[in-house]
């Protein structure tokens, strides 16, 4: 069917009962149906990395994942970082370091470091510069961003993470 | 832009996908492994499915095993599970952790698959290289029955293969390196993570300090990524020094028949061959055995 079908999407531990064509993207279904807009579109296939999101903890692009195919999965945007007022720490090196000016591309960097540090917080420095490569940012030059996140992989290594709520 | 409508279909099993695909092929039923590249495919309308097939619902196809003297890789298994790979891979696991890190970006090898890779045959697939190096074979399923189809015979053209419309490619199988043999690989690319514009994969088996079998492949330079004979010869029975590495080198580059584009004609393609070839197996040198 290309109709709409009913869906369930875990997003940040909350049930959102949404009705989508299969065509809609993971990407617009969030900002459209969830209501979620703090997940950011750029080029819409795949480039770009604005859109990055996690599912079951892996750092994914939600603009290659079709809504339907979610189902099931732990999905975390960049809405369910903060406690209430309370910044996580990673989004707090942000600001401490300066790592963004416009902010468009902010939350995917986010959870890009965000779903590789849960998966892989033993990471090598060499390995986390190496993975902000994958996404753009026409603003800061990335070195603002590469000091915050080796503060959040510093804190990583120093800290057990937290279950996700 | 947004991809055109489609249906979507969950299979419960490789056949139950093979039932549907041969339903839905003539009408441009597809099947969604990783999506990596079908979807960005999609969205810019250059693929437009009628329908989507989507294997993630198959439990069971999402970890390689050993077999034999054989990786048998299943056809949802991600990039990213060559980031590290089991020890019981041996060398041939150390060889593809080095060069996945050359696909696309981390949240690209999250999704993205072995299998999708070579159904999907870019020139720049380093996957398709590693496959046509190594000799592997490809397991295809249809309600026709299932065949085996040695990857020389599967890529015909730049993004092209010879799948049945009706056909799932649902394994690769990958003969492992033998043990004692060296291998190296080497991608030029114009930044981290874009598309390869040259990238070679050899394996050298040793006969003592000699080289006895060689395979030399070579990706991004020519539509088909594919062995080079004139190199593999040039090195049979030379001792591995840079020297017999650049006359394979040479070879090489007289041998090829490389693509041209507006940013890269096919000199500098033709260049490139002989420098990633020379740099690959200079890795391959690394893991020689330091004399003693």
């Amino acid at each position: 069917m290309t109709d709409k079908t009913a869906i369930t999407l875990t997003v940040n531990g909350s049930d959102h009962h949404i009705a989508c064509a299969p065509r809609k993207t993971l990407a617009d279904a969030l900002r459209e149906d969830c209501g979620l807009t703090g997940t950011h579109l750029g080029c819409e296939h795949g480039v770009c990395g604005a859109c990055t999101i996690t599912v079951n903890d892996a750092p994914v692009r939600s603009c290659l994942m079709f809504a339907v195919q979610a189902e099931g999965g732990d999905i975390r945007t960049v809405e369910g970082l903060a406690k209430g007022d309370d910044l996580s720490p990673l989004q707090q090196f942000f600001i401490d370091e300066h790592a963004l000016q416009c902010g468009y591309c902010t939350p995917g960097f986010l959870m890009l470091i965000e779903g590789t540090l849960r998966q892989t917080p033993d990471i090598s420095e060499d390995e986390l510069d190496e993975i902000l490569s994958s996404n753009l940012c026409r603003c800061t030059g990335y070195r603002n961003i590469l000091r915050a996140a080796r503060r959040a992989l510093d804190h990583a290594r120093t800290t057990t993470p937290e279950p996700a709520a | 832009m947004k991809p055109a409508p489609f249906a979507y279909y969950r299979p419960a099993t490789l056949e139950d996908a093979a039932a549907r695909l041969a339903d839905g092929a003539d009408e441009g039923a597809m099947i969604l492994a990783g999506g990596q590249s079908l979807v960005p495919m999609m969205a810019l309308r250059v693929a437009y499915p009628s329908e989507l097939i989507d294997l993630n619902t198959v439990p069971g196809l999402d970890t390689p095993r050993v077999e034999g003297n054989t990786l048998v890789i299943p056809a949802l298994v991600r990039h990213a599970t060559f980031h590290t790979p089991d020890p019981a891979f041996g060398p041939t696991g150390d060889l593809m952790a080095s060069v996945v890190r050359h696909i696309a970006h981390h949240p690209i090898r999250q999704r993205g698959t072995f299998c999708g890779s070579l159904a999907h045959a870019d020139p720049s697939s380093e996957w398709a290289l590693t496959a046509t190096t190594l000799g592997a074979e490809l397991e295809l399923l249809s309600v026709r029955g299932t065949r085996r189809i040695p990857i020389a015979d599967w890529i015909d053209g730049a993004m092209s293969t010879t799948r049945e419309p009706d056909e799932i490619l649902t394994a690769a199988h990958l003969p492992l390196i033998p043990p004692g043999s060296l291998s190296g690989f080497y991608e030029v690319s114009r930044r981290a993570g874009d598309f390869a514009l040259g990238m070679a994969l050899v394996v050298l088996g040793m006969d003592g300090d000699r080289i006895g079998e060689a395979s030399i492949g070579l990706g991004g330079i020519e539509e088909i990524p594919r062995r080079i004979p004139e190199a593999e010869a040039a090195l049979q029975g030379q001792p591995a020094t840079p020297e017999s590495f650049a006359t394979a080198a040479q070879a090489a580059m007289d041998a090829v028949d490389p693509m041209s584009d507006a940013t890269t004609p096919a000199s500098y393609r033709r260049d490139l061959a002989g420098t990633v070839i020379r740099r690959a197996l200079a890795q391959a040198a690394t893991r020689l055995p330091a004399p003693v």
